[in-house]
């Protein structure tokens, strides 16, 4: 989505090229990124917030509203709960996986420290190495393309859709999240089941495709953009709710294309927003267990993302250690996908 | 996706009449397929628990309300919904009153690397959860003697749900303006009125997001409650709708039908009206 | 339906992770520590006592039902007559998620005073200190109990470890070929069908395959899914047809020439297409399976007796009415005559469930009386009046199974050749590892030999390469 902005600067011809690109994290956007309307009953979308100094963040950090003592008291219960009832498990569950915690017998009985054994395992193991592809890939198509390919056209459209159609389409989206998860494989199941599911008749003639076995990891992706969508959507709107309207109707007064207004116009301005979007969407799906509520990660594995992977073994097989070790994994994986995005952000920061 | 770049297309001559009609029509049709595509999949929840014989397909319903009634003949489908109702509620007020006080202050003390604790808080929760952490947070639990209760499942999902709370919350944070909090101070407002009087009610479309989100996470987990409960009269829905299972452990859908109906409504009218009264939405957006 | 984070997978899970943290901190907690009476007679209480007693279901389960209807109110009548207090609670369960809550009560001191407990599970659990012999947690009082002169060895065996036992078994059960008697017919086959080799089973498959091509010929459980079917009724009675087995001489098979045999055997049928994959590899194919054999579109089945008494009868989740004439039996036969295990011509194998005492049990005394109250002959009795089937008692199957012929076949036919899992802690993950070795032959993902191999090492794996034959 952002891979053409290394020619932005040199289209200076196209129209509303003077907004500001300085939209990153935490530095001042004159564009009005963070502006937030103190409206409680919020119909204000249709008018769209006027650009508002973002206040500047860290730079202003010395003018102290609040004091260090204050501050502390106001961080402590909630770091205090994160730490007691998040990390602390957490941690203990990675300690276990330099062990080798065993099911059964002697190995149960005297767990030994086995340093990186798990993690050579893992790579060793060929269900592994496909689970991390199948990861990938349902992150990259699932997430990256779909939740926020979808996220950000619904988002671009709701400037042109507007009233019934707008609430309707938003409303069904943010639904299909909020339905709990245990009621929506009931849905899929009937959505996708090959005798009498609503897919097959809807498609003419006599279709009884099993698809959850015939395309499953088609199917979990577009389960995952059905049941994701909502976040992407969310955070886009409210991206593009920053934009000055004058731009976008310079730039429609002087026929840019819609491409040419995003690519010149919209995109530089909610880079950074993007950036966030991009690193939570493919944050959470990587690491998104919801596929077994349709598949199990099954058959054959063919779904078996990574997540399921850890269950499997950790769990299924009662090799705690091992699964435990994969989760650490998952963490290293996470935090490489990270850098990659703020190494991003940050090379486009200094260039602006 | 071929439909996206169709509208594109059709977009990029929006001078001629007919072109704009036919983009009109496209982006017509195109919010027609998209609404369908979200709404399909549902249409189960409104037929199957209203059908007298209830299968995984979706068909006009041979209409009855027995389903219901034997969902409430059941003693613990009233009871979970209220438990379900119990949880998500308190442990939603301890995830955005503790992230209220800690977004705020993390947004105005300049503490460095915060930004990068935050983000290494919300990794871990994400990726060391769920069944990696199962038994360490029995144990825990167990260890303090909370086993059974209903606040050592709200303590667990509290600390779970914190992280990226606090991530957002911050952001909505960092956006609002200083000079109205430093003229409150002036007036010699404390800190905690500052934030109560004038920041909360500035983010409260914020507030509001959090807690949609905290309560949809909280209202369909699963796995802590059933790690941590035993009796049956303090689970939530999200573990008795597994109880309505037949002898061969085939799901008895004429129950779960119905029982799926009343555990979404709750959520579901819950967000339609946080939408009506603060709108539903991330006002300037994350941007880190 | 086993798509959720419920299934047996998920609780053998959490087991595991129990054991092993039961094993480390375990060590002091042994109950003949605790509580030194125990091994001499206990006394009654003079207090009022009240029993908690978990099964795994709810009504209508027939179990759930007896034990509510009839077990409760006799007991607490019985203990009232002798002019003691004591109350019984039974905690309903849910339904596969029972062996997760179990052990993680059990690990900490917690738990039920008396559960049911699925025979396989034995060895774990006395394993990882979860529970006790009978004789440690009650004393020398529960060899006294009439009903073991009843209950066959190999059954009771089931709920012991290294000749001690932990809890009495309720029944047993035993693996057959069901077939549809009308889609025989329809094809052209005996109504009275019983084949002597595999090859007579394919055959009988073919011609269903070739007269009745809407028909799936059979089922033969081999997905993960499928989880302890697969092992049970799938791959163990072929391995046992093909004269192999999974322990034996004192070592677990690996790779021999009869696992690939049986290998082969699963590649024939799949490959033919004698039975359908999809309902292996899907989350919810037992319950297709049930329902299409229910439905007459499948043919022949290798199930537990369980079919018969718990999901085509006319309570069950699949009924087929008139069970009695449309449905048949028979022996599962060996490769060939002679060649199962033992030498052989048929084959079987049987599990079965038991009760076990809380080893934390505050009061060990009741909650014997009240275990070997639920085994007494009168209770059994009662019990099989609500579902006829195959208990552990001998007195009660003579009466209680004698009008229904297939649950007397069982007893007759198949429980004398029958085969039990071995007691080892470590067989519900070579169980584990023999679903995953099947599927991927069936699904393609590996040929017979990679599949043997792979099997032989992730055996190695598990129990330690010493401890393995074959290859």
């Amino acid at each position: 989505m952002t891979a053409d902005d290394g020619r932005r600067r040199d289209d200076a011809a196209a129209p509303g090229h003077d907004v500001p690109t300085g939209s990153d994290g935490g530095q001042p956007s004159p564009a009005g990124g963070g502006s937030v309307q103190p409206v409680l009953a919020d119909e204000g979308t249709t008018s769209v917030p006027e650009p508002e100094p973002r206040p500047k963040a860290d730079a202003t950090a010395e003018v102290a509203v609040i004091n260090k003592p204050t501050a502390i008291g106001f961080v402590a219960p909630a770091l205090g709960l994160i730490g007691v009832f998040m990390m602390f498990p957490a941690v203990w569950a990675l300690y276990l996986g330099l062990t080798n915690y065993r099911v059964t017998g002697t190995a149960a009985r005297e767990p030994e420290f086995v340093g990186t054994d798990n993690f050579t395992r893992a790579l060793e193991d060929p269900l592994f190495t496909s689970s991390l592809w199948i990861t990938l890939i349902f992150m990259a198509f699932s997430g990256v393309v779909g939740q926020m390919g979808l996220g950000f056209t619904l988002a671009w459209l709701f400037r042109r859709w507007r009233g019934w159609t707008r609430r309707t389409i938003e409303v069904l989206v943010i639904m299909s999240w909020i339905i709990p998860g245990s009621v929506v494989a009931f849905l899929w199941r009937a959505f996708l089941d090959g005798e009498g599911g609503t897919l097959n008749s809807l498609i003419p003639g006599d279709v009884t495709t099993e698809w959850l076995l015939r395309q499953p990891l088609l199917a979990i992706i577009v389960f995952n953009i059905w049941r994701g969508t909502a976040f992407a959507m969310l955070l886009f709107d409210a991206a593009l709710n920053t934009l000055p309207p004058s731009h976008l109707e310079t730039a429609k007064v002087s026929g840019a294309s819609t491409w040419q207004t995003l690519r010149d116009i919209v995109f530089p301005a909610v880079r950074g927003h993007m950036l966030t979007t991009a690193l939570l969407v493919s944050m959470w799906t990587f690491n998104l267990f919801t596929p077994f509520l349709l598949t199990g990660g099954g058959p054959n594995y063919q779904t078996e993302v990574l997540a399921i992977y850890v269950y499997r073994v950790g769990f299924g097989q009662g090799d705690f250690g091992f699964g435990s070790a994969v989760s650490a994994v998952m963490l290293v994986i996470n935090l490489i996908i990270a850098l990659v995005y703020f190494r991003v952000l940050r090379d486009r920061r200094k260039k602006s | 996706m071929r439909l996206m770049s169709s509208i594109r297309i059709d977009e990029t001559d929006p001078m001629a009449t007919v072109k704009a009609l036919l983009s009109r029509i496209g982006l017509y049709l195109f919010a027609v397929l998209i609404g369908l595509f979200f709404a399909v999949p549902m249409l189960w929840l409104l037929t199957a628990p209203f059908d007298a014989s209830p299968g995984l397909n979706v068909a006009w319903p041979s209409f009855t309300l027995d389903n219901f009634k034997g969902v409430f003949e059941n003693p613990r489908a009233v009871t979970s919904l209220r438990n379900s109702l119990v949880l998500a509620v308190v442990a939603t007020g301890c995830v955005v009153v503790s992230a209220a006080f800690a977004g705020y202050a993390l947004s105005r003390v300049r503490i460095p690397g915060r930004n990068l604790l935050l983000y290494m808080l919300m990794l871990f929760s994400a990726v060391v959860s769920g069944t990696a952490t199962m038994v360490p947070t029995f144990l825990l639990i167990y260890e303090i003697g909370l086993i059974n209760t209903h606040t050592g499942v709200v303590l667990i999902l509290t600390g779970g749900m914190l992280p990226t709370a606090l991530f957002i919350l911050k952001d909505f944070m960092d956006s609002v303006p200083r000079s109205y909090e430093e003229s409150a101070q002036v007036a010699g407002a404390s800190s905690i009125q500052v934030l109560k009087d004038i920041v909360v009610p500035v983010v409260r479309p914020g507030l509001a997001v959090i807690a949609v989100w905290a309560l949809v996470n909280i209202w369909g987990d699963f796995l802590t409650p059933f790690i941590l409960l035993r009796s049956a009269d303090l689970y939530p829905a999200a573990v008795v709708i597994y109880n309505f299972y037949d002898e061969t452990g085939r799901p008895d859908l004429s129950l779960v039908s119905a029982f799926a109906f009343l555990y979404s409504i709750p959520v579901v009218l819950m967000y339609l009206f946080v939408n009506a009264r603060y709108g539903f939405r991330f006002h300037g957006g994350i941007k880190r | 339906m086993k798509t959720y984070l419920r299934g047996s997978r998920f609780a053998a899970a959490i087991f595991a992770s129990v054991l092993v943290l039961a094993a480390c901190g375990g060590d002091d907690s042994d109950p003949s520590d605790d509580d030194g009476a125990a091994q001499e007679a206990p006394e009654p209480s003079d207090d009022p006592v009240h029993l908690t007693i978990s099964h795994n279901a709810v009504r209508p389960d027939v179990v759930a039902v007896w034990i509510e209807d009839y077990v409760i109110p006799e007991f607490e009548a019985a203990m009232a007559a002798e002019g003691r207090e004591v109350t019984v609670e039974h905690i309903e369960g849910g339904v596969d998620d029972y062996k997760t809550q179990l052990a993680l009560d059990l690990s900490v001191g917690e738990g039920p005073d008396i559960t049911s407990f699925d025979q396989f599970w034995t060895a774990e659990f006395a394993a990882g200190g979860l529970i006790e012999p009978l004789e440690t947690v009650v004393g020398d009082i529960v060899n006294d109990w009439e009903g073991w002169d009843q209950i066959p060895e190999a059954v009771s065996g089931s709920l012991a470890v290294d000749g001690q036992q932990y809890g009495i078994p309720l029944g047993t059960d035993g693996r057959v070929l069901f077939f549809r008697t009308d889609l025989f017919e329809q094809a052209g086959l005996p109504t009275d069908w019983q084949p002597t080799s595999w090859d007579e089973i394919l055959d009988a498959a073919r011609t269903i395959q070739s007269e009745l091509p809407d028909v799936i010929p059979m089922q033969l459980n081999a997905g993960v899914n499928m989880e302890e079917a697969t092992t049970l009724q799938g791959f163990i009675p072929i391995l046992l047809g093909a004269g192999g087995d999974l322990y034996a001489d004192g070592s677990w098979q690996g790779d021999t020439p009869q696992l690939r045999e049986t290998l082969e055997f699963y590649s024939t049928v799949f490959d033919e297409g004698l039975a359908d994959s999809d309902m292996q590899l899907v989350t919810d194919g037992r319950d297709r399976s049930f329902e299409a054999f229910a439905d007459g579109n499948l043919a022949i089945m290798i199930e537990s007796d369980y079919l018969w008494r718990g999901v085509i009868n006319p309570d069950g989740g699949f009924p087929i009415d008139g069970r009695e004439d449309l449905v048949g039996w028979a022996l599962i036969p060996a490769q060939q005559p002679g060649a199962g295990i033992n030498g052989q011509d048929f084959v079987s194998a049987s599990g079965g469930t038991g009760r076990v005492i809380n080893p934390n049990t505050e009061h060990p005394l009741e909650a014997w009386e009240l275990l070997s109250f639920m085994g007494s002959y009168e209770a059994q009795l009662d019990w099989v009046e609500r579902e006829p089937r195959i208990t552990a008692r001998e007195d009660v199957n003579e009466v209680g199974i004698a009008e229904d012929p297939m649950q007397s076949f069982v007893a007759e036919e198949v429980l004398p050749l029958t085969w039990y899992r071995p007691g080892f802690e470590e067989y519900p993950q070579v169980s584990e590892a023999i679903q995953r070795m099947v599927e991927n032959v069936i699904a393609g993902r590996s040929d017979v030999d990679s599949a043997a191999q792979e099997f032989h090492s992730n055996l190695e794996g598990i129990v330690g390469a010493d401890n393995v034959s074959g290859e």
